[in-house]
């Protein structure tokens, strides 16, 4: 699978989506589900929080291990993808698909300092 | 470099996802363990074991020398019956487990055969400890690694009629194949024994015939399966694994495994002095269950708090078919199924209940 060239990603698995009114949507990388195998639970944040860039802001557990995931940007929740809550399996079968939360970030701008699909392919190649 | 068995090419070809096991090259799932687990509960699904040893036992001495190794008694076997046991050390400590089948020669009972089956981490390890106690017993017996064959265990409820159906020359044996029994078809062996909880089979074939049966499996429908559904099997049936539940530092009795040492008729075996003497011990440790109440994700080593004292979870998984995550954990002598306790995961703390395994019979989820 290619890595979508319109999003943006992270050096620890998170994609991001820039959505037109302005607030990104969040998920994890087709690698990440891959590594992390069959997911069973799914933390996702309160609507309405706020977060710093790099803070921890949900939790994804598979039958193998658990694993943080961080805001790319600082931003507040604006919307969390309850479905995935009783459906998990989603985020296996579709990670680019599968949104976890959506935010308003403090500075659309900062998206820009994230990887973009290069340099995240880049890393990857990198890490085998 | 990771050894592989006849069936590596398959899994490849077929997208597993591949692991390290044991120094073995193993199928972790197909693309998903938990739609593995489910399909071996529902209908069935096939394994390649073959890093397991087989290990062939002809002899004179072989029973004598059997009795003398396992923990349990070896004579209880009558022809085609199969015994589940550990083996010891003096101390108690156990090294591996295993299955033992009787398998009479062509001299008919008076001779009996003994196949064992043994865990592929630690094959080499049994077979230099057997090797010694062997040759320092001076028994007339031999003890022949199985390298050449393969080994597939189909499990599920419709395991028996898929494998007649993609093998019809074991139709006849199977038809009349009780539990825990085994028999030989040709340079075949089938046994009705597993590591599901499910009815089926494990069959054991000369390797270079190990594919074909593998792909004739697949055309009836057969999923294969890896070790991930093999270890959520295993932990909802309170299975035990060798490894993770027990080890060469606790014996027999705090494994769960009382059951499978047979003290009752005055036989001598590796271990049994410890054994005697631990039975005396008023706080000897326990192998039981837990069950997690509510969200998360049980794992080995994770401390237990009880009312009687801390223990520690040897086990632990996501249950697909329980739905929730389980557990096997040493605990204190006093603590009881129904005990609410608490186990230190990420995060925090989570109650959990206590509970005889096993969590699933027949397919169904015991409260």
């Amino acid at each position: 699978m290619g890595l979508p060239a319109e999003l943006r990603y992270t050096q620890s698995h998170e994609w991001v989506r820039t959505e037109p009114a302005g607030t990104v949507q969040v998920g994890i990388t087709d690698f990440a589900q891959d590594a992390l195998g069959d997911l069973v639970y799914i933390d996702l944040p309160a609507p309405g929080k706020s977060f710093a860039a790099g803070q921890v802001i949900a939790v994804v557990e598979s039958v193998k291990a658990a694993s943080d995931i961080y805001a790319p940007v600082a931003g507040t929740v604006v919307a969390v993808n309850d479905a995935l809550k009783d459906a998990p399996e989603t985020l296996n079968r579709d990670a680019f698909g599968a949104w976890l939360f959506r935010l308003q970030p403090q500075n659309l701008a900062d998206t820009q300092g994230l990887l973009d699909a290069t340099a995240y392919q880049a890393q990857l190649d990198a890490q085998k | 470099m990771l050894q592989r068995t006849p069936l590596f090419d398959i899994h490849r070809a077929a997208g597993a996802k591949m692991v390290d096991f044991g120094g073995w090259e193993m199928p972790l799932h197909y693309g998903s363990q938990i739609e593995e687990h489910l399909a071996v509960r529902s209908s069935c699904g096939m394994f390649d074991v073959s890093h397991m040893r087989v290990v062939d036992v002809p002899g004179a001495g072989a029973l004598d020398w059997l009795r003398i190794l396992l923990a349990n008694d070896v004579a209880r076997l009558v022809p085609g019956k199969a015994l589940y046991s550990c083996m010891l050390r003096e101390d108690g400590g156990v090294l591996d487990d295993l299955i033992v089948y009787r398998r009479d020669s062509a001299a008919g009972p008076a001779a009996p055969e003994y196949r064992l089956v043994v865990n592929a981490a630690t094959a080499q390890a049994d077979l230099a400890w057997m090797g010694r106690v062997l040759a320092e017993g001076g028994f007339d017996a031999a003890v022949h690694a199985r390298s050449d064959l393969a080994l597939i265990a189909v499990q599920g409820p419709a395991a028996r009629e898929r494998v007649a159906r993609a093998a019809p020359q074991l139709a006849g044996v199977l038809a009349e194949l009780r539990p825990f029994c085994a028999a030989t078809a040709g340079l075949w062996f089938v046994a009705r024994t597993g590591y599901t909880g499910e009815d089926g089979c494990e069959i054991a074939l000369p390797a270079a015939q190990a594919p074909a049966l593998w792909q004739a499996l697949r055309a009836v429908d057969v999923a294969p399966c890896g070790l991930g559904a093999r270890d959520t099997l295993r932990l909802e049936a309170g299975m035990n694994l060798y490894g993770a539940d027990m080890d060469t530092a606790v014996s027999p009795f705090e494994s769960g495994l009382a059951w499978t040492v047979d003290l009752q008729a005055p036989r001598a075996f590796i271990g049994r002095t410890a054994l005697e003497r631990q039975r005396q011990e008023p706080a000897l440790r326990q192998l039981l269950g837990l069950k997690l109440q509510g969200r998360g994700v049980l794992r080995s080593h994770q401390a237990v708090q009880t009312t009687h004292g801390n223990g520690q979870i040897t086990s632990g998984t996501f249950g697909p078919t329980v739905g929730g995550s389980i557990a096997l954990a040493r605990l204190p002598a006093q603590v009881a199924p129904g005990d609410a306790v608490s186990v230190e995961l990420r995060g925090g703390h989570a109650p959990a209940i206590v509970c005889r395994p096993p969590f699933v019979r027949n397919g169904k989820v015991l409260a």
